[in-house]
């Protein structure tokens, strides 16, 4: 980069000024530690990816002529667990979340620096565990690890992986704690709460759930390895004790998790829909409220996993009505973004591109949501594919079509460089056919009965899986092109002004990339979110 | 204090922004004992005569007399937040090592405790002995009081540390410069003493009359 001519920002820029690696290793800086991240979950993403894609080659046949039946419980399980906690988990707050909310707040750092860094040592360290648990042969109880195939059959590595999991979950509460505290006490004077930006407030409450739910996930995974190290506790029938203990504490972390995941996509998709409609986000206050909602409600639903675990009937008619309930929050966003649209005046650029297919896609996602929400559909549609195909338009549709689109949207603050708009855009259409062809078919062969988890299945389901596994060949190729032209921006994009979006935010009013301190000086005046149509067009 | 203090504005910007790290991170403690609590009473649902049983086998008058060390350690943390805020560095010391001191002889009764219930069989994972009838609720009541006792004996023993290593630092350091490590370790410990206020009532003294 030196070889370019540098300006007079750039001297400045957090960018430049150690370039070693150790200076990358023990920076304390929020935005350096976001792209440690960066590199760290694209990692991890490609490593799933490359599990998910051995399983759809396996599913193009019936029979299972790829992978024997143990090996592909293994892949599923390594798909699960690290797309669930070292890619989706830490996607947009610690990469977007740590380079953003500062700056959006007017603030120099972080709340606590040096625990950012750690949160980060934290988080590699729980990675080398679930790469070493791979190496020694992977695990095969599913990401779920329930009991008690977990903890007294399996013969596979589930304390290795289980301390992975443990390890991480701390870097998801030191980051949670991080953001809590940041957002409280770090603001610029005159930036009220009214005045943060959609996507601080979803991370806010993002980090509340992170700090409450991911400790009982961790006690669980504890409870879970002692078990199998001394045959002893309290998840074993045989004892006493309650396997369905184990799944109740189990979903308490991990369907509050899918909000972790969803609510910061949310977040991003209410920055990039008013920039690119030019319009004012509808209902500010509302999204607020719908946000606090989702993450307040979110911690109230786990049951609606369990209706047909033997639990209570009583249970299941409560914990279904509170999960139609969650709907409500998260309808209230939908129609809030689409009356955004409304008389805007819409520029399809890609981070459009993409927010609009995470509108969509989690639409679909959440509709679909509602009826596994129905205790009695349920019943039929448990642990068949779709169940896989809800949350894949979640968590792919949804939060990794949002990460790209804010990717996109902040990469020329991030890099200082601007990506090209044009493969921008074709990688946008790639993905999101590509995603409908993997997933739409599993709803339908779910519904006709298809169980998740096996590497046979009846040949009457072969042309949905060949659409499916075709449409997962065009995902891998959208997805890699986004690697390979961000990376070239990086180096050799055109440089990039500091608000080339004409977009509200502190973050734009800084250099791109952004100095060192982040600001010059702290910004005054602090102008109300969103203020699109007070502003002249481009 | 150090480099990373620069993006405060003041002294009191950086003690508020530790206080609130660490009763967001309580909030994380309370809910890492939450399984435990939440096994015990389904536990104690299930099984409430063999709880009761088995809660009369430990030993009630050393938990008495170590829920009274740890309220009394838990006043000289107070008293120690109290003169780390009026300045007195010496004063600050005593207390907090007067706190350690309490800590470690509520350790050492614990560990007496530990070593006579080996010896009674009562550990679950080692040879169990128990009424019968009611082994299988009993057992399910000891697994649970080792983990709970355990976890809670590990965080005291971090209070402690804590508690050891500021004491030392004000040797060179003004109570001043240190006024907020001393108040969030305050939080902490009663934390962790409040804890045991839970602990005490549910493992020591079910239906102790029967």
């Amino acid at each position: 980069m030196s070889s370019h001519p540098s300006r007079a920002f750039h001297e400045n820029s957090y960018l430049h000024g150690g370039f070693t690696l150790w200076s990358w290793l023990t920076t304390r800086d929020h935005k350096r530690i976001a792209l440690l991240y960066m590199i760290s979950i694209t990692g991890f993403f490609f490593l799933g990816g490359a599990a998910a894609t051995i399983i759809r080659i396996e599913l193009l046949t019936p029979q299972g002529d790829l992978v024997d039946a143990h090996t592909y419980n293994e892949l599923f399980t390594a798909h699960g667990i690290i797309m669930v906690w070292f890619f989706l988990i830490p996607s947009i707050p610690n990469t977007l979340g740590n380079f953003l909310i500062p700056l959006m707040i007017g603030a120099r750092e972080v709340a606590f620096p040096r625990l950012n860094l750690a949160s980060w040592y934290i988080y590699t360290l729980g990675g080398l565990f679930v790469l070493a648990t791979l190496l020694f042969g992977g695990v095969d109880t599913g990401w779920t690890f329930y009991t008690p195939f977990a903890t007294l059959f399996s013969n596979s590595n589930v304390v290795l992986a289980i301390v992975g999991v443990f390890v991480v979950g701390f870097s998801s509460i030191l980051t949670g704690l991080n953001f809590i505290v940041t957002v409280h006490r770090m603001r610029a004077p005159g930036m009220t709460w009214f005045k943060l930006p959609l996507f601080v407030w979803a991370n806010y409450a993002t980090s509340i759930i992170l700090v409450l739910a991911t400790p009982v996930l961790a006690m669980t995974l504890c409870l879970i390895a002692f078990e199998r190290i001394t045959r002893i506790g309290i998840f074993d029938p045989s004892l006493g004790g309650d396997p369905l203990l184990f799944q109740h504490f189990f979903w308490f972390y991990s369907h509050p998790a899918v909000y972790i995941m969803v609510l910061p996509a949310m977040g991003v998709a209410s920055e990039i829909i008013p920039c690119f409609a030019r319009n004012r986000i509808f209902g500010y206050r509302f999204m607020t409220y719908a946000i606090l909602g989702i993450a307040i409600i979110g911690f109230l639903v786990w049951g609606h996993h369990m209706f047909v675990s033997g639990q209570s009937m009583y249970a299941s008619v409560v914990f279904s009505l509170l999960s139609f309930l969650v709907a409500i929050p998260s309808a209230i966003k939908v129609f809030n973004w689409t009356a955004t649209l409304y008389k805007g005046s819409i520029l399809f650029a890609s981070p459009m591109l993409y927010a609009l297919g995470f509108v969509g896609l989690f639409t679909i996602g959440g509709l679909t949501g509602l009826f596994l929400a129905a205790a009695a559909l349920d019943v039929h549609l448990t642990d068949t594919y779709f169940v896989i195909a809800h949350f894949h338009y979640i968590m792919v549709g949804g939060t990794v079509m949002a990460y790209l689109g804010g990717l996109h949207f902040w990469w020329p603050k991030i890099v200082g460089r601007m990506y090209p708009e044009t493969w921008g855009r074709i990688a946008a259409v790639v993905i999101f056919v590509g995603f409908n062809l993997t997933f739409f078919p599993q709803y339908i062969a779910g519904a006709m009965g298809m169980p998740r988890r096996y590497h046979v299945y009846s040949p009457e389901y072969q042309l949905l899986n060949v659409f499916s596994s075709t449409g997962a060949g065009m995902l891998a190729i959208g997805y890699l092109l986004p690697l390979v032209y961000l990376v070239w921006a990086m180096f050799r994009g055109k440089h990039a002004p500091a608000n080339p979006w004409q977009a509200t935010g502190l973050e734009w009013q800084t250099a791109s990339p952004p100095p060192k301190e982040n600001f010059e000086t702290i910004p005054e005046n602090i102008p109300s979110p969103y203020d699109y149509r007070s502003r002249t067009r481009s | 204090m150090s480099s990373h203090a620069a993006h405060f504005e003041s002294d009191s910007h950086r003690h508020e922004t530790a206080e609130l790290g660490m009763w967001v991170f309580l909030a994380t403690e309370l809910m890492f004992f939450g399984p435990l609590l939440l096994g015990y009473a389904v536990g104690r649902e299930m099984y409430g005569q063999a709880f009761a049983a088995a809660s009369r086998h430990t030993d009630v008058v050393i938990g008495t007399i170590n829920t009274a060390v740890l309220l009394t350690s838990s006043l000289f943390m107070a008293l120690a937040a109290a003169a780390v805020r009026s300045d007195r560095t010496r004063m600050t010391m005593r207390c907090l090592l007067l706190t350690a001191a309490l800590g470690v002889v509520f350790l050492v009764l614990k560990g007496f405790e530990y070593l006579s219930e080996w010896q009674e069989h009562l550990v679950p994972w080692a040879d169990f002995r128990f009424e019968p009838r009611l082994r299988q609720g009993a057992g399910y009541f000891y697994y649970l009081y080792f983990a709970m006792t355990g976890l809670h004996a590990l965080h005291l023993t971090i209070g402690i540390v804590a508690s050891i290593v500021f004491a030392l630092r004000l040797r060179v350091n003004s109570a001043r410069a240190l006024a907020s490590q001393v108040g969030v370790t305050g939080l902490y410990w009663h934390f962790v003493d409040m804890i045991w206020v839970f602990l005490y009532p549910i493992l020591y003294l079910v239906e102790r009359h029967g």
